[in-house]
C-alpha cells in the first residue's frame, strides 16, 4: 500500500472532480461561499471514507446482481447520519447546503469510488482511497469557493476583506459564474497535465 | 387560484428555476448524455417520466413517514422508491416496448443516480406542496430539463467543428457553453411576475 502515491492520485493526477468529472452538480451549486465550501468537503470526506470502510468490508458478502442497491442503502445511511449532525451542530451551515446534504447519497462519487475501488480492494486501502479522494474533492471545492466569494462578494468567510473602493462581480456567485470557474480550472488542470507528461515525454526522448 | 398557483410552479420550474441552470441538479447526466441530440431527447423525455411518477409516489411515501414519525428516514426511503421504480420502468419497458427500451439503452438505469429526481422528491417535501402541485413540478421540471438538455445538445453538435485553445477540449468547453447557456436563463427572472 503506497499512501504517498494515492495521496497525489486524490488530489492531483485522478482528482475526483477535475479528472474524473464526478460530483458537479453539488461542486458548482454550493461554491459560493468557503463555509460552505468547508462543511460540504468535510462531509463528503466522512461519507465517503466511511462508506468506502463498509462497502470493503461487506464486498465478500453483497451478491454482484444488486450490489448497486446495497451500496447505495450503505451510502444513505451514512448520509443520513451527517445530515442530522450537521442540523444538531452547524445549523447555519446545514440551512445554506439545504437540499444538497441530502443529495449526497446520489452523488457520483461516493457510488463511482465504491463500485471502482472499495468493491475490489482491501479495508485499509479503501479507507485511505476515501480520504485522499475526499481531500481531492474538499481542496478543488475551497479553490472555487475562494475564488467566488473574494471576487464575487469581497468578503472571505464572510468577513470584508476587499477595499472599499472595490465592486463586487456578483455574476461569479450566479450559476453562471459556476459553470465558467468550473470549466476554466478544469482547462487549466488539463494544461497543467499535459504540459508535465508531454516534459516528461521530451526527458525520456533525450535519455 | 389553483390554476395561477399551479402555472407559476410550472413556469418556474421550466425557465426561472430550471433545473440545470438555476439550480444544478442532473448536471452528471446533462453533461454525459448531450452529445447528440436524438439521445439528448430520449433522455429528456425519460427523465420527466420517471420525475413525474417519483414525485407522485413519494408523496405517498411522505404521507407514510410523517405518520409514523420516522421523517429522519426520508433521503433513505426515497433513494430506494426511486431505484426501485427505475428498475420497474425498466422491466416494463422490456417487455412491452423493447425498441424503446433499446433505444434508451445504459441511459435508464443511470436515472436513479440523478439527483434531479431526488432533487424534485426532497424539494416537494421542502415547498410543502400538495399531490397535484407535487407531480406538476415534477413534470415541468422534467420538461425543464428536456429543455435544457436538447438546447445544449444542438449547440455541442456544432461545437465539435469550433476552433478552441486545447486545453478547453472536452468538459471545460462544454461547462463554458452551459454557463452561457444559463446567462440566457437568467433571462427569464424577469418573469416573476405571478402571486406565489
Amino acid at each position: 500500500m503506497n499512501f504517498g502515491k494515492q495521496f497525489k492520485e486524490g488530489l492531483i493526477t485522478n482528482n475526483p472532480v477535475t479528472v474524473q468529472l464526478l460530483g458537479m452538480c453539488s461542486t458548482m451549486a454550493i461554491t459560493t461561499k468557503m463555509s460552505n465550501g468547508i462543511g460540504m468537503g468535510v462531509s463528503v470526506l466522512i461519507i465517503l471514507t466511511l462508506s468506502n470502510i463498509f462497502i470493503a468490508l461487506l464486498r465478500k458478502i453483497i451478491p454482484d446482481e444488486v450490489r448497486i442497491a446495497c451500496f447505495i442503502v450503505v451510502i444513505a445511511g451514512f448520509v443520513t447520519m451527517v445530515d442530522l449532525s450537521l442540523q444538531a451542530f452547524f445549523p447555519d451551515i446545514a440551512k445554506s447546503l439545504g437540499v444538497f446534504i441530502p443529495l449526497i447519497v446520489v452523488n457520483c462519487i461516493i457510488l463511482g469510488r465504491a463500485e471502482a475501488f472499495a468493491s475490489k480492494n482491501s479495508v485499509g486501502a479503501s479507507a485511505v482511497d476515501g480520504v485522499t479522494q475526499g481531500i481531492g474533492y474538499t481542496v478543488v471545492l475551497i479553490i472555487l469557493c475562494a475564488f467566488r466569494e473574494i471576487l464575487g462578494m469581497g468578503t472571505f468567510f464572510d468577513a470584508k476583506i476587499m477595499p472599499s473602493g472595490y465592486v463586487p462581480a456578483g455574476i461569479l456567485t450566479l450559476p453562471v459564474g459556476g459553470f465558467l470557474c468550473l470549466g476554466t480550472l478544469i482547462a487549466a488542470m488539463q494544461w497543467a497535465l499535459n504540459k508535465s507528461k508531454a516534459k516528461a515525454e521530451k526527458k525520456e526522448a533525450a535519455e | 387560484m389553483e390554476v395561477t398557483r399551479l402555472l407559476a410552479i410550472s413556469l418556474g420550474a421550466i425557465l426561472t428555476n430550471n433545473f440545470i441552470f438555476a439550480q444544478f441538479l442532473g448536471i452528471c447526466p446533462f453533461l454525459g448524455v448531450s452529445k447528440k441530440s436524438d439521445t439528448a431527447i430520449g433522455m429528456g423525455l425519460a427523465v420527466t417520466f420517471v420525475m413525474g411518477l417519483a414525485s407522485a409516489i413519494t408523496y405517498a411515501v411522505n404521507l407514510i413517514l410523517v405518520k409514523l414519525g420516522l421523517e429522519f428516514m426520508q433521503t433513505v426511503a426515497f433513494i430506494l422508491v426511486i431505484a426501485a421504480l427505475v428498475q420497474f420502468i425498466e422491466m416494463f419497458l422490456k417487455k412491452s416496448m423493447p425498441s424503446l427500451y433499446t433505444a434508451l439503452g445504459i441511459y435508464l438505469p443511470l436515472i436513479t443516480t440523478n439527483c434531479a429526481v431526488l432533487g424534485v422528491a426532497l424539494l416537494n417535501v421542502q415547498n410543502e406542496y400538495n399531490f397535484i402541485e407535487s407531480v406538476v413540478y415534477g413534470v415541468t421540471g422534467g420538461l425543464g430539463f428536456l429543455l435544457a438538455i436538447y438546447l445544449f445538445s444542438t449547440v455541442r453538435e456544432r461545437i465539435e467543428f469550433a476552433e478552441y485553445p486545447k486545453a478547453f477540449e472536452g468538459f471545460p468547453i462544454a461547462l463554458i457553453t452551459s454557463g452561457l447557456l444559463a446567462l440566457a436563463f437568467m433571462g427569464f427572472s424577469g418573469l416573476e411576475v405571478w402571486p406565489m
